[in-house]
């Protein structure tokens, strides 16, 4: 009897914690919404929408493809911006981490791009150049470079010296000093480079299709402001949530992988 | 306290070291200095091991040993003087010694994102072996210190002596004629200690190996060493003794003796 009270105990367990898991991932956005409804319900549509309207347009905008070309269309900007500045980022890394001229160079022009507001960057992009997507490639790619130069610096230099000697006692090629040592040792602190890249990158992308692109969710949300459609802005609002949120999953079962061997605590 | 008969005994000048006949030099310092700004680590060394040769290095914390051992690796070069091995210098000939030496560290320096066996098989990888040849050889000498069952885990599942456990089978699986220890075990308990360097000493000497081992501790020198080179700051040959079958107790307590005053003045 004992044993069956025991086995049906250690059932229950992981589905209560899997339960409780689920109640607290879900129960920010919960609150959120019940606000939201709650003055939808106090306020005019154009100033809070019902979210039953809200996840209409969602879906509207999933479903129909002229309209989903235009979230791509951010996605892939994103994403071009930051495989752009990463890899810029990487050859300035090692060059700074590498050379005291470059250091001298380099550290102090990336720090002073660092203090250039987003919104300056698109004014200077949109007076510089013609194209519009090479506008905001430029954009995306300054915005998000010095961080990444800067990260990517540290990672190299942060390497474990002795880890470094034993590997170099060993006299590998240059490749495989790259991908035994380099590459594993700063894997962690790039992925970490990317998810907060992204956050930012997401940010700049909508303020530089706001005032230079004729696409994209920047764009329609400009198109949602001037027909005073709070709805629509929110629905593509949260097209770009979305997007930011899946990448950022991708990111973590990604690092989840390639640190894989480090250990854990118990009692974390 | 023990008291010896001078005629049971034999006179430091017995037992001290002298290059067997025709032995081919692996190792030579010749009128080596090395300076660290205006600390000077190593003053005007000169030194020979001699090829299969199982020598310990044995001096106090800071008395250069270490200075020394970078320099064998090439991982340093000398400020003056010239530092040989296998007739070529380790420092301006790094990459000619792929496969010809392997170094124990202090440390286990596992790469902690390779689980033990590819950590053995990091040294086989930089010279050109095939996959299935590196895990055969890898696994060989995981097995053979004693490391079965524990293949696949990561360094941090594994205790201080099974790490350094991982890191002596790397050095052996390249089977690199020179091998470099530099304290490998003096951050284990002395149990684990004692028995990793009885187990390394047997390999050396199975192997036919030539191993430089350096030590702060006498009683590790005297397991280890069939030559022992004491020396002072700044790592100036205070003592070269040879250690062998014909020495007996009376004499090793002896020269125990000698040693600790010799690093103790």
């Amino acid at each position: 009897m004992s044993d069956v009270a025991s086995d049906r105990q250690s059932l229950a367990e992981p589905v209560f914690d899997i339960a409780r898991w689920a109640f607290w991932l879900a129960a920010p956005f919960v609150l959120i919404a019940v606000a939201w409804q709650v003055a939808s319900l106090f306020f005019p549509p154009f100033l809070f929408p019902s979210l039953i309207d809200v996840f209409a347009r969602v879906w509207t905008i999933l479903t129909t493809w002229s309209q989903f070309t235009s979230v791509l269309a951010t996605a892939m900007r994103i994403l071009g911006g930051l495989a752009g500045a990463f890899l810029l980022g990487a050859v300035l890394g090692v060059a700074i981490a590498n050379f005291r001229a470059a250091d001298r160079l380099l550290t102090p022009t990336l720090t002073f791009f660092q203090g250039i507001p987003a919104l300056s960057w698109v004014v200077f992009a949109i007076i510089w150049f013609h194209g519009v997507e090479f506008r905001i490639l430029f954009i995306m790619v300054i915005t998000t470079l010095p961080a990444f130069t800067f990260q990517i610096v540290g990672a190299l230099r942060g390497m474990d010296k002795d880890l470094l000697e034993m590997v170099m006692s060993f006299r590998p090629t240059r490749w495989k000093f790259f991908t035994a040592m380099v590459l594993p040792a700063v894997l962690p602190e790039v992925i970490t480079a990317w998810k907060v890249n992204l956050g930012n990158a997401s940010r700049v992308v909508v303020v530089a299709e706001l005032v230079g692109s004729s696409g994209g969710v920047g764009y329609q949300l400009l198109q949602q402001q001037q027909l005073f459609d709070m709805a629509g802005a929110l629905a593509w609002t949260l097209q770009l949530v979305f997007f930011v949120l899946l990448f950022q999953w991708i990111l973590s079962k990604f690092e989840q992988v390639a640190v894989r061997h480090r250990s854990k605590s118990e009692r974390s | 306290m023990n008291v010896l008969k001078a005629d049971q005994m034999l006179s430091l000048e017995d037992m001290r070291y002298a290059a067997p006949e025709g032995a081919e030099v692996e190792i030579a310092f010749r009128n080596v200095s090395k300076r660290f700004g205006s600390l000077l680590a190593v003053d005007d060394l000169s030194l020979e091991i001699h090829k299969g040769a199982l020598v310990a290095l044995l001096g106090k914390t800071g008395c250069g040993k270490s200075t020394m051992f970078n320099m064998i690796s090439g991982l340093m070069s000398p400020t003056e003087g010239t530092v040989e091995v296998m007739g070529n210098s380790p420092f301006s000939d790094f990459n000619s010694y792929r496969g010809k030496m392997a170094i124990v560290f202090q440390s286990d320096r596992l790469l902690p994102w390779r689980s033990a066996v590819k950590n053995v098989e990091f040294g086989l990888e930089t010279l050109g072996l095939s996959a299935a040849e590196r895990t055969e050889r890898a696994l060989y000498w995981l097995n053979a210190l004693g490391l079965r069952g524990h293949e696949n885990d990561y360094p941090h599942a594994l205790s201080g002596g099974m790490r350094q456990r991982v890191s002596i089978s790397r050095a052996f699986a390249t089977d690199a004629p020179l091998l470099l220890c530099d304290e490998p075990f003096s951050a284990l308990d002395e149990i684990t200690s004692r028995r990793l360097r009885t187990e390394f000493a047997r390999l050396v000497r199975e192997n036919k190996k030539t191993a430089v081992f350096i030590t702060h501790s006498i009683d590790e020198a005297f397991d280890i060493g069939d030559r022992i080179v004491v020396l002072k700051r700044p790592a100036e040959i205070a003592l070269d003794l040879r250690m062998s079958a014909d020495i007996g107790d009376a004499d090793r307590e002896r020269i125990r003796s000698t040693i600790h005053d010799t690093l103790d003045t």
